[in-house]
């Protein structure tokens, strides 16, 4: 520490960086609160960066209703203790023509209730930048995602007409209607986010971590029963000791079998780890090349 | 992978090379034998590979690369050994996607270069080693590639090195590395190969993680660009900023850039108390111990090493836009934490790539990489990009597509500079542009635009901003209505005397009432009214200074549109709906009239 800053130091400092220079150059942003690890860990991000001030922007979440009922209480929580203005904004009419998961199927139920529900809370707010807690090191298709990440003004992305984005100064200018999806994390690894949880002490969704859970064994998924997916013939839940490595919806969020119970149990269970975070998240997977499909149409 | 060691230092590098040198391939070998790679990716890539394990799937992430087997676009990538943390910037080698090389190599600190042992120097190779050069890398590693297909011979190896060598003494100061590999098998990447018996130097990894951490910071004096001012429920202000360089504590005493006040530090808040010291590269936030006005774009330095704040300055420049660079044409210019109008004024050569002789030239096109003067509007604080990255790059924006054209690095700059300080008021007389409306209506974001515009036209300009004046020249007065006219009345009153002395001023101020902007109007004749009109909703909803939310909770009696009358220009000169048109629409529609006016 004498003559240089840790790693998660140096990334905690690149990301305050990014989080102050948005606030400065854009009218009115927002920060996409997702509820889990690294929405945790970018809402810490933001409370350093403006303190003794609170972050000047509110937090926004795409509820799609089938969160984990743990998740929602956390970020109600989470929002009162801390004073944010927190803004929930769901997918409505959709909700009351009873999209789902099981009748829609994954990749129509996503466009619906997340992407859709996302541009038009980041529209009827006016937000011209919208932080996001995704990792270049989490899919591929991010791998190639800027920092600041240019969106037409229907929430679009063009992967072949990204501003070139050289060293840490940021292009911040766009015209009415456009806006800037931002990335504050991208330089975080999956297992540089649990360090930072552990040095700083953040805390997280109880579901991260192991306990018997009851699960449906599905295609070699472990699926969480909170919104009674409907079973087919021969299928019944089981109860596995489990923890969720990456949250999502219920249905969406494959659980892993794991003991660990802490923090530091969790560390030490990816270093060994051999499978990829984003492994159980279902929508990832619907076809070759998803994630960048569902990018281009505006999903984060 | 044992992620949990110690971390010793990070590298960043970034790889470049031809198209077919299998660069993907040794990202991709580099991460499967250094086991970063989880099982279903691998088993990902397995599914979709034609043969075997194709380790260039494991990067290419784009739909558009895999159908075409290339790689388009700079990626990042993360790997971690016992002994070293990496982030690579994966860059393309083809031609068309240069500006990519630059932007990888613009946060590296070493390259590698991939040649490819059967086709030898490229002028790819030499344009990817220049690129990296002139990006400020100063260690290169020329990974010759494909030695499996060359049988592995040692000569061939050699004849490359030689004709590396040949090109790079030219370059300028540069560490060297040179290693046989094949990537696609394996040779030399994480383990040494025994195949290679004549080469017995490290592997590609050895190599890296033996490198030395060059991101501890050496001593150099401070330089804080201001991004941020942070007020708290107090109203006390701490300013954060990246620390570009040097260090900061309490008690010391910095230097404000542009005012040149000299101000001690009293302290350096943070959420877990306050810090003893600050360095580079923290993210900071400095409270001053005098009440001194400083704001984003400003920068704290070091007294007595302070840097050059010149609004002249030569750069090298990497073109990126398929717009030329032209002479006589505005740029903005972000640098640090300000975005200035620039304009090219002398284009002084351009460099062949290849032979790396400078040739004069009229302009820049795309992938082109040339020196070239500017002269910006408002100083910029800056040091040479050899003595500071941050504090010394730029990048080039174009104003009316907003895209990013080109990267600058600072050569030199002259304290000062600039021709056109005391430029005579050739274009025309003076005249004062009043813009009225709400708070939050986008009076100032206009009056700025306008400001640039105008600036860059050859006009003597200046702007007086309601917020600022009320901070000096109007300090002390209130929000009664005989305070507010008393304010319109001052800011009048220089106004008059600007414009009589050929100034364009900007006026940008609430000032809600109709008969004082009448009489001003009368007072200084030259006079034009614009009306920066934003329904109150929309201007409330953007409450850029969060002042509707204090009003509307009781703590800022008497504001306009909330408790107190805005009374809007019954025939104003020129109207701007900023919530129906763009800024750049509405800055054109006010110099339309003001270019009748002016001629």
């Amino acid at each position: 520490m004498e003559n240089g800053l840790s790693y998660l130091r140096l990334l905690e400092a690149e990301s305050i960086h990014i989080l102050r220079e948005v606030a400065a150059e854009f009218s009115r942003p927002v920060m996409l609160y997702s509820i889990g690890k690294d929405s945790s860990v970018m809402l810490r991000l933001a409370l350093k960066a403006f303190y003794p001030a609170k972050p000047p922007f509110p937090l926004l979440h795409v509820d799609t209703s089938f969160k984990f009922g743990e998740m929602i209480e956390f970020r109600d929580r989470t929002c009162a203790e801390l004073g944010l203005k927190l803004i929930v904004h769901r997918n409505e009419p959709a909700l009351e023509a009873e999209a789902n998961p099981f009748r829609l199927g994954t990749q129509r139920c996503c466009a619906a209730l997340k992407t859709r529900a996302l541009l038009d809370a980041l529209a009827e707010g006016g937000f011209d930048a919208a932080f996001g807690g995704a990792r270049r090191e989490e899919e591929k298709s991010r791998a190639k995602e800027r920092v600041y990440s240019f969106r037409d003004s229907r929430g679009r992305w063009d992967p072949k007409n990204q501003r070139p984005e050289l060293w840490n100064l940021y292009n911040s200018r766009i015209d009415k209607g456009e806006s800037m999806r931002v990335f504050p994390l991208s330089n975080w690894t999956e297992v540089d986010v649990w360090r930072y949880i552990q040095l700083e002490n953040i805390p997280v969704v109880p579901l991260y971590f192991a306990r018997e859970r009851e699960v449906l064994e599905r295609d070699g998924q472990l699926i969480p029963m909170e919104h009674n997916p409907p079973l087919r013939p021969g299928e019944a839940p089981i109860t596995a000791m489990c923890r969720m490595r990456s949250l999502g919806c219920t249905y969406c969020s494959g659980a892993v079998r794991s003991n660990a119970t802490s923090v530091a149990e969790i560390i030490g269970e990816l270093e060994l780890a051999r499978r990829s975070e984003r492994e159980n998240r279902v929508i990832d997977h619907d076809q070759e090349g998803s994630m960048e499909l569902k990018k281009r149409e505006g999903y984060f | 992978m044992a992620l949990l060691e110690p971390i010793t230092g990070l590298l960043r590098f970034t790889t470049a090379g031809s198209v077919d040198d299998g660069k993907s391939t040794l990202i991709g070998r580099l991460l499967h034998d250094s086991k970063s790679l989880y099982e279903d990716q691998i088993e990902a890539v397995r599914r979709v590979s034609r043969d075997g394990l194709e380790l260039a799937y494991l990067t290419d992430g784009l739909r558009a690369e895999r159908e075409q087997g290339i790689t388009i676009d700079v990626a990042y990538r993360y790997f971690a050994t016992p002994k070293r943390r990496f982030i690579i910037a994966d860059t393309p080698g083809h031609e068309q996607y240069t500006r990519n090389m630059a932007t990888g190599a613009s946060t590296a600190t070493l390259a590698v270069i991939l040649i490819d042992a059967r086709k030898g120097v490229l002028p790819q190779t030499r344009r990817h080693a220049a690129i990296s050069h002139l990006l400020g890398i100063r260690r290169l590693v020329i990974a010759v590639n494909k030695m499996d297909l060359v049988a592995f011979r040692q000569e061939t190896f050699e004849q490359i090195r030689a004709a590396f060598l040949e090109f790079s003494s030219r370059l300028g100061a540069c560490e060297l590395a040179f290693i046989p590999i094949s990537a696609l098998d394996g040779d030399n990447v994480v383990d040494r190969s025994g195949r290679i018996p004549w080469y017995t130097g490290p592997s590609l990894l050895e190599y890296l993680e033996s490198v030395p951490d060059e991101s501890a910071p050496a001593h150099q004096p401070l330089r804080l660009p201001v991004q941020f001012v942070i007020r708290d429920a107090a109203n006390s202000r701490a300013y954060a900023g990246p620390i570009a360089a040097g260090e900061v504590r309490p008690g010391d005493e910095v230097l404000v850039l542009p005012s040149r006040k000299i101000v001690r530090v009293q302290s350096l808040p943070s959420r877990e108390g306050a810090q003893e010291r600050a360095f580079r590269p923290m993210a900071a936030a400095v409270a001053l111990a005098d009440e001194v006005d400083v704001g984003r774009g400003d920068m704290l330095a070091d007294p007595v090493q302070p840097p050059v704040a010149a609004r002249r300055f030569r750069a090298r420049v990497v073109w990126m836009s398929e717009r030329p660079l032209e002479l006589q044409t505005v740029y903005l210019i972000k640098h640090t934490t300000q975005t200035v109008c620039a304009e090219a004024v002398e284009m002084v050569s351009r460099l062949d790539i290849e032979t790396l002789e400078e040739g004069a030239c009229k302009h820049l096109r795309l992938n082109e990489i040339g020196t070239v003067e500017f002269e910006t509007h408002r100083p910029i604080f800056c040091d040479p990009y050899a003595v500071n990255r941050t504090t010394g790059c730029c990048i080039l924006i174009d104003p009316a597509t907003n895209l990013t054209l080109g990267a600058a690095m600072i050569e030199s700059a002259e304290e000062g500079g600039g021709t056109r300080r005391g430029l005579p008021a050739s274009a025309g007389r003076g005249m004062t542009v009043w813009l009225t409306g709400l708070s939050s209506a986008g009076k100032s974001t206009l009056g700025q635009a306008l400001y640039d515009r105008l600036w860059a036209m050859g006009h003597k300009v200046e702007m007086l901003d309601g917020d600022t004046i009320r901070r000096n020249l109007c300090k002390g007065l209130g929000f009664s209505k005989e305070d507010r006219d008393e304010n319109i009345r001052r800011i009048g009153f220089v106004a008059e005397l600007l414009t009589r002395n050929g100034v364009v001023v900007l006026v940008s101020a609430i000032s809600p009432y109709r008969s004082v902007r009448e009489e001003v109007r009368r007072q200084i004749g030259s006079f034009v009214e614009v009306y920066v009109n934003s329904p109150l909703a929309v201007c409330e909803r953007r409450d850029v200074k969060g002042l509707y939310r204090r009003a509307r909770s009781g703590q800022l009696p008497g504001f306009t549109g909330v408790d107190d009358p805005y009374e809007p220009p019954e025939n104003p000169e020129v109207e701007c709906r900023t919530d129906l048109e763009t800024l750049q629409e509405s800055t054109e529609r006010v110099l339309r009239y003001l270019e009748s006016r002016l001629v």
